[in-house]
């Protein structure tokens, strides 16, 4: 399952981190984060729920880069 | 300027005002200049401390705010106060500019998309209109588009005639006339008449919102230049630091173990400046934008990049594919020659319009087209069409036998055979033989320019067609094509596609071009899979990697124009500034180059490859 968000970022490099902090988040299977149209597209594992993954990945980017939101 | 932005604008000028006073003012207490000197310094850097301190908190500590808070702490500690507090300044100019250069393109861009209709409008009960949601409107109704709107989805005009403006789609400035009967793509601005269109698709399924999901999404496929920057942008700055840290701890000791002087002063400024140049921002924002503004020019230009790594890849094109039929011609028939037999051209062509007057087939239209006049149907009798050859019918009380040289063959008639190129329609008139008609495919206006155009480029052209040998080859001969493969089936051409990719060598990348009907499985075996002629084709916008909007192939050359544009600027970045940051760093470890240089390294480099990747938008003149 694949899924787009929208973010909110201010630097291109934290973007980068946050793509690296979802990729290591449990049920995500891949995710790649587009600085310029600020979006996050996040393919799930198989069976994981969206809601509760995303508040992890969400929980995650805060770690890397406290001044950045995903809205889902 | 968003809030946010104007607030740290404030902050700069606030910041930059109380350093310049400072700077004419001498404060002899050392309490009183360090605390003047901390006010400037906390207005600008506060929210950077806040960071460094929660990045060491949840051990992050390598990022830039922690590398900017180091660095300007430690050349207060050293009691550099006006180079600490203007290394935070110029540090918050940078992301300023930064972020507001970055704001500045994304408007730029999605105003050069602009073509997301907000409503559409339906005729009511009694004839006024009313403003409704696009996604309500269901398959088959009828909108209703006033002068001056855009066509909110696709459809065929119902009612009215008007010229549409579709270089929101195209790039193509000439409006195209439209009349009832037409079909019309959402996104394209209605120019003069008010238009009635009953719509043939949901506004999910129409060309306006499939081109927008499409750039949208288009940069989540990522090229190695940005694969290779963020890995390098990983192992740079902790590098950095470590070499820092190296040039502020071991440099000393080993001056100490020597019985030199260690000079710890000097070689932790050194560090700290080396702290200042590890910042991979510059790199890090340049490459992605310098690719984002390269898309959106494509795109404004009618050239569709469906990701970053196909931009790439097409400007290391260097073979150029083309299917023949849609692409290089217009994939319509018409008569381009009549051989007189024994009867005279026009009644030659009459005679065969009326023989083929009931079929349906396009060699059949394009000779009732190039006669022109009406048929009357009383002339014509006992017309029997036997497939694969031809037909025979009675016209004027004459026996006529139209069809190819196996018609001929099979009635036993004698007849030249042409060696021109094109289809060839034998006519017999009573067993004997008239005359032939030659039928071909118009080659596009702008084909021989494109060739000429991509060769410019240093790119071989191939042509790959179904088509028989002599009719490729007159093609071929007239665009100064440099190979032409043809009679060749679908399967065949996939192939040959291969072959060419086989014998390519190594960098370089060979670009299909077809019109998507039926050759997608080429489309996607190609490195680089260009589909033309894909205004309201799904199909073709699937198995692309680059979808030229209209079916000019004048768009291939500059597509990879546009490309090689955007890859050249991309290398300019790397190269210069990762030139500049080394350079500094060497400068920096012998002490030639102080925090002043450095704050160039980061902040200027930023600035002038963010102002360079810009340039990629613009692709007009191209």
């Amino acid at each position: 399952m694949k899924k787009s968000y929208k973010i909110d970022v201010d630097c291109a490099n934290c973007a980068n981190k946050m793509e690296n902090a979802a990729k290591n988040t449990a049920g995500v299977k891949d995710c790649v984060v587009n600085f310029m149209t600020l979006k996050m597209n996040v393919e799930f594992e198989d069976g994981a729920d969206a809601k509760s993954v995303m508040e992890d990945v969400l929980s995650n980017c805060k770690k890397v880069e406290s001044d950045c939101e995903i809205f889902f | 300027m968003n809030k946010k932005q104007k607030k740290v604008l404030y902050r700069i000028i606030a910041s930059a005002l109380i350093m310049i006073i400072l700077h004419f003012v001498d404060i002899d207490n050392a309490v009183l200049r360090f605390v003047f000197y901390m006010i400037p310094y906390l207005i600008i850097g506060y929210d950077v401390l806040k960071k460094a301190v929660h990045g060491i908190a949840s051990l992050q500590p390598c990022d830039e705010n922690f590398l900017m808070a180091v660095a300007t702490v430690g050349a207060i500690a050293l009691g550099q106060y006006s180079e600490g507090v203007s290394v935070m300044l110029f540090y918050q100019i940078g992301e300023l500019f930064q972020s507001y250069a970055v704001g500045k393109s994304r408007r730029n861009i999605s105003e050069l998309m602009d073509i997301r209709p907000d409503h559409a409008f339906i005729e009511g009960e009694n004839g006024e209109l009313e403003s409704v949601d696009p996604d309500e409107v269901e398959v088959g109704s009828i909108i209703v588009v006033r002068p001056g709107e855009k066509i909110p989805i696709d459809g065929v005009v119902e009612e009215g005639s008007s010229s549409l403006d579709t270089s929101a789609l195209t790039g193509e400035s000439v409006p195209r006339d439209i009349k009832t009967g037409d079909r019309v793509q959402s996104g394209c601005i209605n120019m003069s008449g008010i238009l009635k269109i009953r719509t043939e698709k949901e506004f999910g399924e129409s060309t306006a919102s499939k081109i927008l999901e499409l750039v949208e999404n288009a940069s989540s496929k990522k090229s190695r230049s940005e694969n290779f920057i963020s890995k390098f942008a990983r192992v740079y700055t902790p590098t950095v630091c470590i070499l820092a840290l190296l040039l502020a701890i071991v440099v000393p000791l080993f001056n100490m173990l020597m019985g030199n002087p260690a000079a710890w002063e000097t070689w932790v400024y050194r560090a700290l400046t080396f702290l200042v140049i590890s910042c991979p921002c510059a790199l890090v924002i340049s490459i992605p934008l310098t690719f984002f503004a390269g898309i959106g020019g494509a795109s404004n230009a009618g050239v569709l990049v469906k990701g970053s790594v196909y931009l790439e890849g097409l400007a290391d094109v260097k073979n150029v594919v083309c299917d023949k039929t849609g692409t290089l011609t217009e994939g319509v028939f018409e008569v381009t020659d009549i051989i007189e037999g024994s009867v005279n051209k026009d009644r030659l062509l009459e005679l065969a319009a009326y023989a083929e007057s009931y079929s349906t087939h396009p060699i059949s239209i394009s000779i009732r087209k190039a006669y022109g006049t009406e048929i009357d149907n009383g002339r014509v009798s006992d017309v029997r069409e036997m497939s694969g050859h031809g037909i025979e019918a009675n016209v004027d009380g004459v026996r006529l036998a139209v069809g190819n040289a196996k018609l001929m063959d099979e009635m036993g008639i004698s007849y030249t055979r042409t060696v021109k190129p094109g289809t060839a329609v034998y006519v017999a008139a009573d067993g004997a033989f008239a005359g032939c008609i030659l039928i071909s495919d118009r080659i596009k206006k702008t084909s021989a320019k494109a060739v000429k155009e991509l060769k410019a480029l240093g790119i071989r052209t191939v042509m790959l067609t179904g088509d028989v040998k002599n009719t490729a080859d007159s093609v071929a001969k007239e665009l100064g094509l440099d190979e032409v493969y043809s009679e060749l089936l679908p399967g065949d051409k996939v192939t040959k596609i291969e072959e060419i990719i086989a014998k390519q060598g190594k960098g370089a990348r060979t670009a299909f071009t077809g019109d998507g009907i039926n050759d997608a499985p080429v489309l996607s075996r190609a490195d680089i899979g260009i589909a033309m002629g894909a205004l309201g084709s799904d199909a073709a916008i699937e198995a692309a990697d680059i979808v030229l909007m209209d079916d000019d192939p004048i768009k291939i050359p500059k597509a990879i124009r546009i490309a090689r544009k955007c890859m050249r600027i991309v290398y300019e970045n790397i190269y210069f500034a990762i030139g500049i940051k080394v350079l500094c760093l060497v400068l920096g470890a012998f002490g030639i180059a102080n925090m002043w240089a450095a704050i160039f390294a980061d902040v200027g480099v930023m600035v002038i490859a963010v102002l360079n990747a810009i340039r990629a938008l613009y692709v007009k003149k191209l």
